[in-house]
């Protein structure tokens, strides 16, 4: 059984809305431009600090992310407000660059069928792909946040030891990542398992560098978050509208709520800087283009009174 | 801002201002399970009696310990529960698990008795105006009423257990003051409540709001006797058991496939699903004794027969699971 230290709570929370990106990656319907340009703009009144606008993978994979130029291109940047966007490899940091971005994403695996099955290579090879991009986002003076994907699990190799999260977070902190984000990709972990992984990943990297991503898919979430806010994590990546479902179980939801996020630490009394109101805008807004519900508990429940 | 309170020879609490403190979780948590009763009450479809009967049934088989069957309520109120006597006497009672159903006066408790109720529940609450509008009496009043069912049952050695509702917020009044609550709390359990249920009604509470009112719930009733009935209204009910847990409570309440809207906010969701709260314990390492595919079967039986899609997330990515 699980026995834990417990910190006080952060007194603020840096809210990374991961919608516009992992959230209409992960959505059937095809995005028109305007509409995303339209819902980061949403985002950005909505006072969030960081906001993943796009991805830079090669259209012939990734159809909803075709526009990422124009994207980069179209929205309003808040001041004080980061835009970071995927780049899978130089290739695409040279094309983010050029497009004007000013902070990129990597995107690591804990799990190596994970990594071949997703990236078609090791994780080792993923690395060294990836030392390529933080060596030469450093020379541009662009930022580097890390992700690790099947934290607390994976969909093909089930079970991932928290050492192996460990040493993919200590690499890529270690290659110039000033953030390394923890995702729990099939959402199968449980409050235990996130302060297990905690333990073992915060012996490598400061706590300050980590985040949580994590997954609804089993309804986890933010039990998960408050372990990890416990822990003394505090940056967690959401969706608004919890948009994005979970690519390995078909219809089950996937990203978390940002809403629920802001609901839950609100009510805790911890600063976001997020005006919920106006995020719950930005998600009726996208819902309505995409012609779906939300995934939201708290905007389900706040529009039927 | 930040909670703090005042917890004089407490151990200070994680949601206050700065403190550390080791805490262990409990080794079983006793899962009460509502659906039966708090759930379909809160669904629009009438169901049939033996459709009541056959959950409750499939829902012994998974080894939950305590069911909510059905509640002698006037049918006039209530007509889902007015098959009560007929549920009650037809389903299989398992050895290893409780009936409970819910008695709100003397008249119910009697009916309840001839037809073979063991335990029974009384459902008081924390605001003055939800107790008027919800039982049409005061707080006092409705307190009256149930000391003489308590009385009446110590007598006939039948357990009681106590619900308070709105403990962490009123669809009226708000926010309610945990003194208030921990007041109601201890009046049931003085009564002779062997157990208390914390419900957040209107699932708007949050851990802060959730450690705050333990905190002084505790001060008067042992968190043995207190169980928590979280709703996931705004999606903060594990995160709110969670909690309870890392607190010292080690009863929960909860509701297969979710069962059971949230009547303040049409079409919200009400009730916390059972399968994602055993997803959560047994994760954690955490026993309650009850298989977790049975509730789902148990889940997907019954959302058949509502012609509805389950509340329970653990059910979605099972069923879909490639």
């Amino acid at each position: 059984l699980a026995t834990c230290t417990w910190k006080a709570l952060p007194q603020r929370v840096k809210i990374v809305e991961v919608g516009p990106r992992d959230g209409l990656q992960n959505e059937k319907t095809l995005v028109p431009t305007e509409v995303k340009i339209h819902l980061i703009d949403m985002l950005s009144e909505a006072g969030l600090p960081v906001i993943e606008a796009t991805s830079f993978v090669s259209p012939e994979w990734v159809p909803q992310m075709a526009d990422q130029v124009e994207v980069m291109k179209g929205i309003n940047r808040r001041p004080g407000v980061s835009y970071p966007v995927l780049t899978p490899n130089l290739k695409g940091f040279q094309a983010a660059v050029k497009a004007g971005a000013a902070e990129v994403a990597i995107f690591g695996a804990a799990s190596e069928l994970f990594s071949k099955k997703n990236i078609n290579c090791s994780v080792d090879e993923s690395l060294q792909r990836f030392e390529e991009v933080t060596k030469a986002a450093k020379e541009a003076g662009v930022r580097v946040r890390g992700y690790v994907s099947c934290v607390l699990g994976c969909p093909y190799e089930g079970q991932v030891s928290p050492d192996k999260v460990a040493q993919v977070a200590k690499r890529l902190y270690s290659m110039g990542c000033y953030e390394i984000s923890l995702g729990d990709t099939i959402g199968v972990g449980t409050p235990g398992g996130m302060a297990e992984l905690l333990e073992a990943v915060s012996r490598e990297v400061p706590v300050d560098a980590l985040a949580v991503h994590c997954h609804d898919t089993y309804g986890q979430a933010l039990a998960n978050i408050l372990i990890a806010l416990q822990m003394g994590i505090s940056v967690v990546d959401s969706s608004v509208a919890g948009l994005g479902g979970c690519p390995y179980a078909q219809g089950a939801s996937g990203n978390v709520a940002t809403e629920d996020v802001v609901y839950m630490l609100h009510g805790l009394g911890i600063q976001t800087g997020v005006d919920l109101p106006k995020l719950m805008d930005a998600g009726a807004f996208i819902c309505r283009s995409l012609n779906r519900k939300t995934s939201s508990k708290v905007a389900q429940a706040t529009c039927k009174l | 801002g930040m909670v703090s309170v005042s917890m004089g020879r407490k151990k200070p609490c994680v949601f206050c201002t700065r403190c550390t403190l080791t805490h262990e979780y409990p080794e079983y948590v006793k899962m009460i399970e509502v659906g039966p009763r708090d759930g379909l009450q809160n669904e629009k479809e009438m169901v049939p009696t033996r459709v009541k009967i056959q959950l409750i049934n499939m829902l012994s088989e998974t080894g939950l310990p305590v069911i909510e069957a059905t509640s002698f309520v006037s049918s006039k109120w209530v007509p889902q529960m007015a098959d009560h006597t007929e549920v009650l006497q037809a389903i299989h009672r398992s050895s290893h698990a409780r009936y409970p159903v819910l008695t709100p006066n003397m008249h119910g408790f009697q009916d309840a008795v001839a037809a073979g109720a063991t335990e029974v529940a009384v459902f008081g609450s924390a605001s003055e105006t939800f107790s008027q509008k919800n039982i049409n009496c005061s707080i006092d009043d409705s307190m009256l009423k149930f000391e003489e069912v308590i009385c009446t049952a110590k007598q006939q050695q039948i357990p009681v257990r106590g619900y308070v509702s709105c403990a962490l917020g009123c669809p009226y009044e708000g926010p309610i003051e945990p003194t208030k609550v921990a007041e109601v709390v201890k009046r049931l359990y003085e009564l002779g409540c062997y157990e208390v249920s914390l419900g957040d009604t209107i699932g708007v509470g949050t851990p802060g709001s959730m450690a705050k009112m333990l905190h002084y719930v505790m001060e008067e009733v042992p968190s043995s006797a207190l169980a928590v009935h979280c709703h996931d209204t705004y999606g903060q009910a594990l995160a709110n058991i969670l909690t309870a847990l890392q607190m010292g409570i080690c009863a929960v309440d909860s509701s297969v496939a979710g069962l059971g809207g949230c009547p303040y906010a049409q079409g919200a969701s009400g009730n916390v699903s059972t399968e994602d709260v055993l997803y959560m314990l047994h994760g954690m390492g955490i026993k309650t004794g009850v298989d977790l595919s049975k509730v789902i079967e148990a889940g997907d039986f019954i959302c058949k027969a509502l012609n509805r899609k389950t509340n329970s997330k653990v059910a979605q990515a099972r069923s879909k699971s490639s």
